[in-house]
């Protein structure tokens, strides 16, 4: 079991949450040229380490949130709200 | 090379076993090979053996970073069928079961393929139309044996899974593919790596690549753990390790995204399940046959977040073992002895790649998803062709990686873009 | 062997007789036995038999690691095999019995296959049995299917049950600062420790009392000891689990736990699971999980009477047995001594044969130094064993001792399966011969022998000072060892050039032959040892005999132990029953059902359920007598004549609220939304980013910043969560609210000429509904009688006049006893999910069948809702090449050629003549057509109806009804200008 501390909530198991995926893509604008977005939505990094992902908690405050977490050890390094907004509200580091 | 028939398994058990010898050398690396295949499982070690085989070609090395067939091919829940419905998908694993029938007279291996029915539940007629359209194209290219099954004949063949009427997903049919079963997994690998050994394929365990040296669009050579090695051709066939050799050799992102799928054994039993069944509705997912040893082979869905460590986590394990209560209520008391996980690497359609790469004698093998054990023998037949002929063959022509930007998706459960969704 | 129990002495309970059976032999023990203990003390011997070679076992342990004593109890649905009787709690009535034998383990036919045994070597198997001896002609799988027949009866161990388990079992969940895993004397005093510095602590242990080692001590002191700590550990708050065992650690501090809450019982009592899986979430976890006694390899090492000398104590001491008269003790370690003097205390005679040099004389002791067992004489007993001598490098073969017992210790093996669980690769010891706990960055410690540390008085203190370390302070750590003496490795006594069944995995045959063998082979690594040999795949996970195969190989190899390596353990430590880790999420509670708030009311009707995803919804409303076909064409007759109501409130409703909720929904559906009229509803579609059709449904704008939006009942959840992903991942700028109201909206569907009197009848004010005041998709808020708020939205699914009418969940039931009060007397009905079906097809409006997650908006007949003015998810990507050609699949009609006939869906569609290939398309739906008196279908059909139209096509089913042959028509099959809607 992996504990995800959710900024909302607190230290949840993760099975409350469910896994997005890699949080570190831009995603293009709507009318943006096809490449861009073939590259966004079929490309991945798939880092081995240390990774910026996305979670739901989804069986929680269903807020989305950014997790640094290692994707070999499943150590999380980091957890914040996935809205700018809302974790610059809470205070997180940006 | 002793080879291995009931007669030497007897003369060998009178004169004391001393006839027989490694089942493949352990040489040095030279310092040049003409084909390198990165990957000493079950693709690369087909593919090795098929270079040599189909192609006559020589000169032939496998890298294998640990000890072979010690990745997903010795993970694996060990299912063999071809109940593929899309076009491309559907051929490719009909030649591969083909494959399959007579790979342990190929090999002079038993790898203990037994086709003892895959038969896939189903619980309303919704899902006995969707298996229909698949079963039925099944019929038209290639495969008799595909079946779709009312409940009398289930109840007659596997009498003891829940038909309980007040089950929370009754089952209605199935769709059964006759010729599909299991294979004992670490055979294919050892078998593929005797046969291509006997051939010449140098197969060389430890020996990690560490860096990929490019003379431009081309590979030029691979430095190892065990030195430097110069290559005419090269080829990954590395699951789970596939964006990392692919970052390796400079060449960015991928179309893959690395997961784990856990695996799980009971005890060894007399004989429980002679089929292997598969259950999936309301959102479970769960797959189970019994191993020629007696142990209840069983596995579900991946752990649902990406992953490179080879271990599983509990959520899934009580998912899986929830699904298993519910297709086969004896199981309560069976006892799980074993679970561990292996990592996939899941493509965003949910379909394999065998292509060319941005580099002139790179090739690819890769995304195999968790179906990959299956698709083994074909997947060296034509990795081995493609790197041979330097063109796909058609089997293989969409299976490359620009199919996203034409828009071509073989994606059998059509969950679109989320590899975590794939199977 | 000729175990007795002794007149006194022991911890069971002496004044508490407890009967049992052995194959159906009743025998008594006491409370206190285990199931082992209990055999032994009525001195059974043979209790099992081997995997491959049905070779005779006995006890060979007195714990988890045992490989002799594997058998069946219980009966009928209670059956449990490979029980391992050492781990198994003597209960009033348990019934035993031996099992892979026949007719019984005593004697057991499959006993003939040990005389073949030389032919069944490592991996033989993967060597034969292809095709037909004895070269192995033929092709296929055919033959080798034969041979799995006999192989499969042959493989296994115990019988399992194939009636459902009638037990329960429950998921629990645990929270605390110190996980301490046994209670030992290492355990114990850890969990005193971290108790009394404040911590909130849980100890587990897998025996049924306390104390560990201290139980297998003779005398008070221990005792004393054991009973001090315990009390201090229940003052200090520690909460303390028995029979429970902490079967792996996962991530971030969780460890798997399994309560055996009443397998010592007859039977659960009604309250009680039978066995509790807990889920633990620990900041530390500290291992006090012991060591293992190993043996060594010599010929007939395994037959009944040779068990560790470890195990003997525990008989002796703790269940107050002597388990032989006269006994060879082998040892290469000094553990053994205080054994020896015990059981010679004890009455037995007893012959110390120590492997070293030198070693000291004891009295009452015959003492032998630097001699070895060779080879074990017997068959189903013991009757003395060969010693051997190392001379020259070399054993040579020494005198024979008589005995009933022999006692081996090779050794101890400290238990670091947890923490390999974790990854944390064990770390050689030469000095102790064992593998220690390796380095881990997690908070994860091991403390006493598991930590290598072998006398009692450093296992407390190992206790304490790991605890102390855990939380950051300071510690001496006691150091591995702790014998006068150093042990002298071995693992393998034989002669030079023989080859003795020596075994090393007991369990599953495996010979220190095979493992030569392997090497032979090129099979070096150890987990290609594991994998040809079997080695460590038996049920207790190569507990006692990893060791010496690792050994085997690195002496072959030429290398050390650590240079060979080891394979990882992996969970669980101990089997665990498959009931347990699903807990209560069985039967009705897997997948638990949703239940609409008409759900009984519809039961209450009539209903047959069918299943909808998660839900149950109406299939249809049988008459009596009727057929589902008879019932769902009166129904959709019904409807298209009169009226018919449906439940529809398992659809997934949004409220999309917010001064940026239009452009929001502009965004998310292709066609436009941002102007859409308050009070109006629009039909929209929503792609994923590749631009396949993700979901359709109708959104409702409520007011300026409030839209209801609907999705179908299978997406539900998915648009849900897509609608926050992107508010919260990629558009955060926009000032929109979702909410998921599904739950809180009652609906149903009224559809058919009479279902606006219907409505009207059961409003407040019937003149809310009139045409010109709610037109076709208008949506307006109004009451129903018995002031219950309601929204009503004038949208069709079926092609007729139609509306869905929605309430606040709690006045569902009220809806509907009102509206079927209207619709009744005038001859309507209740519709299912069937005839939805035949109503919908008729009129080619797509569901799931139809937008299966590969097909596009052009593919489904909708690409002109697309927007030309705005963008929209999925816009560019649905423009790639392969997406826009025109021999793509297109939605079309489908009647059967001789309207008589009828198909089914999932046919493929195909030319005439042609039956191999993929087909031209496929059938998704079929239905009989009440308004058109036929069978009619949805299907893809390369090029669509024009192409097709007039040409002959064959609808194929081969895997149910054959060929049909069908024509091509439009998708809009009935009514095809959508006139009766705006009726």
């Amino acid at each position: 079991m992996i504990r995800i501390s959710c900024p909302f909530c607190g230290p949840r198991d993760h099975s409350e949450f469910s896994y997005g995926g890699d949080g570190s893509i831009t995603y293009p604008a709507l009318d943006a040229p096809m490449q861009e977005w073939h590259d966004a939505v079929f490309l991945r990094e798939n880092i081995c380490g240390v990774q910026i992902e996305t979670w739901q908690h989804v069986n929680g405050c269903r807020m989305w949130l950014l997790v640094e977490r290692d994707t070999m050890t499943h150590e999380i390094h980091s957890v914040r709200s996935a809205h700018p907004g809302m974790a610059a509200a809470l205070g997180a580091e940006q | 090379m002793t080879r291995f028939t009931a007669w030497n398994v007897f003369w060998q058990g009178m004169t004391g076993q001393k006839g027989w010898t490694r089942q493949w050398r352990d040489p040095e690396p030279k310092s040049h090979y003409d084909v390198i295949v990165v990957g000493g499982g079950l693709h690369g070690l087909a593919t090795a053996y098929y270079l040599s085989k189909n192609h006559g070609m020589k000169n032939i090395a496998v890298l294998e970073k640990g000890w072979l067939g010690g990745g997903n091919a010795g993970r694996n829940t060990t299912i063999v069928r071809s109940n593929y419905g899309r076009p491309g998908n559907r051929e490719f694993y009909e030649h591969s079961l083909k494959l399959w029938e007579n790979l342990s007279h190929e090999l002079n291996y038993n790898v203990m393929f037994s086709q003892r029915s895959h038969i896939a539940l189903l619980h309303s007629p919704a899902a006995i139309d969707a298996a229909s359209r698949n079963y039925n194209t099944m019929r038209r290219t290639g495969a008799p044996d595909a079946e779709i099954w009312g409940l009398d004949q289930l109840k007659k063949t596997v009498p003891h899974l829940n038909y309980a009427p007040d089950a929370r997903f009754p089952i209605m049919g199935a769709a059964v593919q006759k010729r599909a079963g299991t294979a004992r997994h670490d055979a294919v690998a050892w078998g593929y790596a005797r046969a291509a050994d006997s051939r010449g394929v140098d197969i060389i365990q430890n020996c990690a690549v560490t860096g990929v040296i490019r003379d431009g669009g081309k590979v030029t050579a691979l430095e190892t753990s065990r030195g430097k090695i110069t290559a005419g051709k090269v080829a990954f066939a590395v699951a789970g390790n596939t964006s990392r050799l692919w970052q390796m050799a400079g060449l960015g992102r991928l179309p893959i995204e690395s997961h784990k799928l856990q695996a799980f054994v009971s005890e060894p039993l007399k004989p429980l399940l002679d089929q292997v069944v598969v259950f999936g509705v309301g959102g479970a997912h769960f797959y189970i046959s019994q191993s020629d040893k007696g142990g209840m082979v069983f596995g579900g869905d991946l752990d649902w977040y990406k992953s490179y460590a080879q271990r599983g986590n509990l959520p899934m394990v009580q998912d899986v073992a929830e699904a298993a209560m519910s297709v086969l209520p004896c199981l309560g008391r069976v006892r799980l002895l074993r679970h561990w996980s292996g990592v996939m690497d899941m493509s965003m359609d949910g379909s394999h790649f065998i292509c060319k790469t941005p580099l002139d004698n790179l090739y690819l093998n890769a995304g195999w998803n968790y179906g990959g054990f299956k698709a083994s023998p074909a997947s060296g037949w034509y990795l081995a062709d493609l790197i041979a002929n330097d063109r796909p063959h058609k089997m293989i022509e969409n299976f490359d990686l620009k199919r996203f930007e034409r828009g071509l998706q073989i994606d059998e459960r059509g969950a679109g873009p989320d590899p975590k969704l794939h199977g | 062997m000729s175990a007795r129990r002794l007149e006194s002495g022991g911890r069971i309970d002496r004044t508490t007789p407890i009967s049992f059976t052995w194959d159906d032999k009743s025998l008594s023990g006491f409370r206190g036995d285990t199931l082992a203990s209990a055999l032994m003390a009525n001195n059974q011997r043979v209790l099992g038999r081997s995997f491959k070679y049905h070779r005779p076992r006995g006890i060979m342990s007195a714990g988890v690691e045992e490989s002799g004593a594997i058998v069946t109890i219980g009966r009928g649905n209670r059956t449990d095999p490979n029980i391992k009787a050492t781990m198994q709690e003597l209960y009033d009535g348990l019934e035993a019995r031996g099992q892979n034998a026949w007719p019984n383990v005593r004697r057991d036919i499959g006993a003939v296959s040990g005389l073949f045994s030389r032919f069944f070597s490592a991996g033989f198997y993967y060597k034969t049995f292809m095709g037909l001896p004895p070269f192995e002609w033929g092709r296929g799988t055919g033959l080798w299917m034969q041979y799995e027949k006999l192989i499969r009866k042959a493989a296994g161990m115990g019988a399992a049950s194939r009636e459902a388990d009638p037990d329960c079992y429950d998921h629990a969940h645990g929270f605390c600062d110190v996980l301490v895993v046994g209670a030992g004397p290492a355990g114990l005093n850890a969990a005193v420790t971290a108790a009394e510095a404040g911590r909130d602590v849980l100890l587990v242990e897998q025996d049924f009392e306390l104390g560990g080692d201290f139980l297998n001590q003779p005398g008070p002191e221990a005792e004393t000891r054991r009973l001090s700590l315990i009390a201090a550990a229940e003052k200090a708050g520690v909460q303390i689990m028995t029979r429970t065992t902490a079967f792996g650690l996962y991530d971030n501090g969780t460890a798997g736990l399994l309560e055996r809450v009443s397998d010592h019982l007859p039977a659960p009592a009604a309250h009680q699971p039978r066995q509790r899986f807990w889920t633990v979430r620990a900041g530390a976890t500290i291992l006090a999980t012991g060591a293992l006694e190993r043996s060594v390899a010599f010929g007939n090492n395994d037959r009944p009477g040779v068990m560790t000398v470890s195990a003997a104590r525990t008989y002796l001491n703790r269940y107050g047995i002597l388990p032989g008269e006269r006994i060879v003790v082998a040892t290469n370690n000094d553990s053994a001594h205080v054994t020896s003097d015990e059981l010679a205390m004890a009455g037995a005679q007893v012959v110390l044969a120590d492997a070293r040099s030198d070693v000291a004389r004891r009295d009452r002791i015959s003492v032998r130094s630097g001699v070895a067992p060779l080879q074990v004489l017997g068959g189903a007993s013991v009757s003395g064993v060969k010693l051997a001598q190392h001379r020259d490098g070399a054993w040579r073969r020494a005198e024979t001792e008589s005995c009933d017992l022999l006692l081996v210790s090779g050794g101890w093996s400290p238990v670091v399966n947890l923490l390999s669980h974790r990854g944390a690769k064990p770390v050689w010891n030469a000095e102790n011969a064992c593998f220690l706990p390796g380095p881990t960055d997690e908070a994860v410690f091991a403390a006493g022998s598991a930590a290598g540390i072998w006398n009692v008085d450093a296992c407390e203190a190992s206790g304490i000072a790991v605890t102390k370390t855990a939380f950051g302070e300071s510690a001496t750590l006691p150091e591995p060892g702790g014998w006068q003496a150093p042990i002298k490795p071995l693992y393998e006594v034989r002669l030079p050039d023989t080859k003795p069944k020596a075994f090393v995995d007991p369990q599953h045959d495996v010979t220190s032959v095979d493992v030569r063998l392997a090497h032979q082979e090129g099979f070096v690594s150890v987990e290609h040892m594991k994998r040809y040999t079997t080695l460590g795949m038996a049920t207790d996970q190569g507990k006692m005999g990893n060791i010496i195969g690792l050994a085997l190989m690195a002496e072959a190899l030429g290398k050390d132990i650590p240079e060979v390596g080891t394979t990882r353990f992996r969970p669980p430590y101990t089997p665990v029953a498959i009931g347990a880790l699903a807990g209560r999420n069985v039967q009705g509670h897997f997948k638990p059902l949703r239940r609409t708030p008409l759900h009984d009311w519809k039961l209450k009707e009539g209903a047959i359920m069918t299943d909808a995803g998660l839900w149950h919804r109406p299939w249809y409303f049988a008459r009596s007598g009727e057929t589902i076909t008879e019932a769902y064409i009166r129904e959709a007759t019904t409807v298209r004549e009169t009226v018919g109501i449906c439940d529809v409130s398992s659809l997934g409703k949004i409220a999309v609220q917010g001064p940026d909720a239009g452009e929001f929904l502009n965004r998310i559906y292709v066609n436009g939304f941002g102007k859409l009229a308050i009070g109006k509803a629009r039909y929209g579609i929503m792609l994923r980013d590749d631009g396949m059709v993700m979901d359709d449904g109708t959104t409702w704008r409520l007011a300026d910043n409030d839209f209801l939006m609907t999705t179908t009942t299978t997406n539900a959840g998915k648009v849900m969560v897509w609608l926050e992903e992107l508010l919260q991942t990629r558009w955060p700028d926009l000032r929109v609210h979702v909410t998921s109201v599904s739950d809180q909206w009652g609906g149903a569907a009224v559809a058919g000429p009479q279902s606006r009197a219907v409505i009207a009848d059961c409003l407040e004010g019937a003149a809310i509904i009139s045409d010109e005041a709610l037109p076709f998709m208008g949506v307006a808020s109004a009451r129903l009688k018995g002031d219950i708020p309601c929204l009503i939205a004038r949208i069709s699914f079926s092609g007729e006049l139609a509306y869905e009418v929605y309430v606040p969940a709690g006045y569902g039931v009220a809806m509907m006893d009102l509206l079927w009060g209207a619709a009744e007397p005038v001859g309507g009905c209740l519709y299912g999910l069937e005839a939805l079906g035949a109503l919908r097809i008729e009129k080619g409006h797509v569901t799931g069948a139809e937008l299966d997650g590969r097909m596009t908006l052009d593919d489904a007949g909708l690409g002109k809702m697309a927007s030309s003015k705005k963008p929209f998810i999925g816009n560019v990507l649905r423009q790639r090449p392969e997406l826009t050609r025109a021999d793509r699949p297109q939605l079309v009609g489908i009647f059967p050629k001789d309207r008589s006939q009828a198909f089914n869906g999932g046919a493929l569609l195909s030319v005439p003549g042609e039956d191999t290939g993929h087909g031209e398309g496929w059938v998704t739906a079929v239905t009989h057509s009440p308004a058109l008196g036929h069978w009619i279908g949805l299907g893809y059909i390369v090029g669509g109806h024009a192409a097709w139209a007039g040409k002959p096509v064959i609808a194929t089913d081969p895997v149910r009804k054959g060929d049909v042959e069908v024509e091509i028509v439009s998708p809009h099959m009935y009514d095809p200008k959508g006139e009766r809607m705006y009726g």
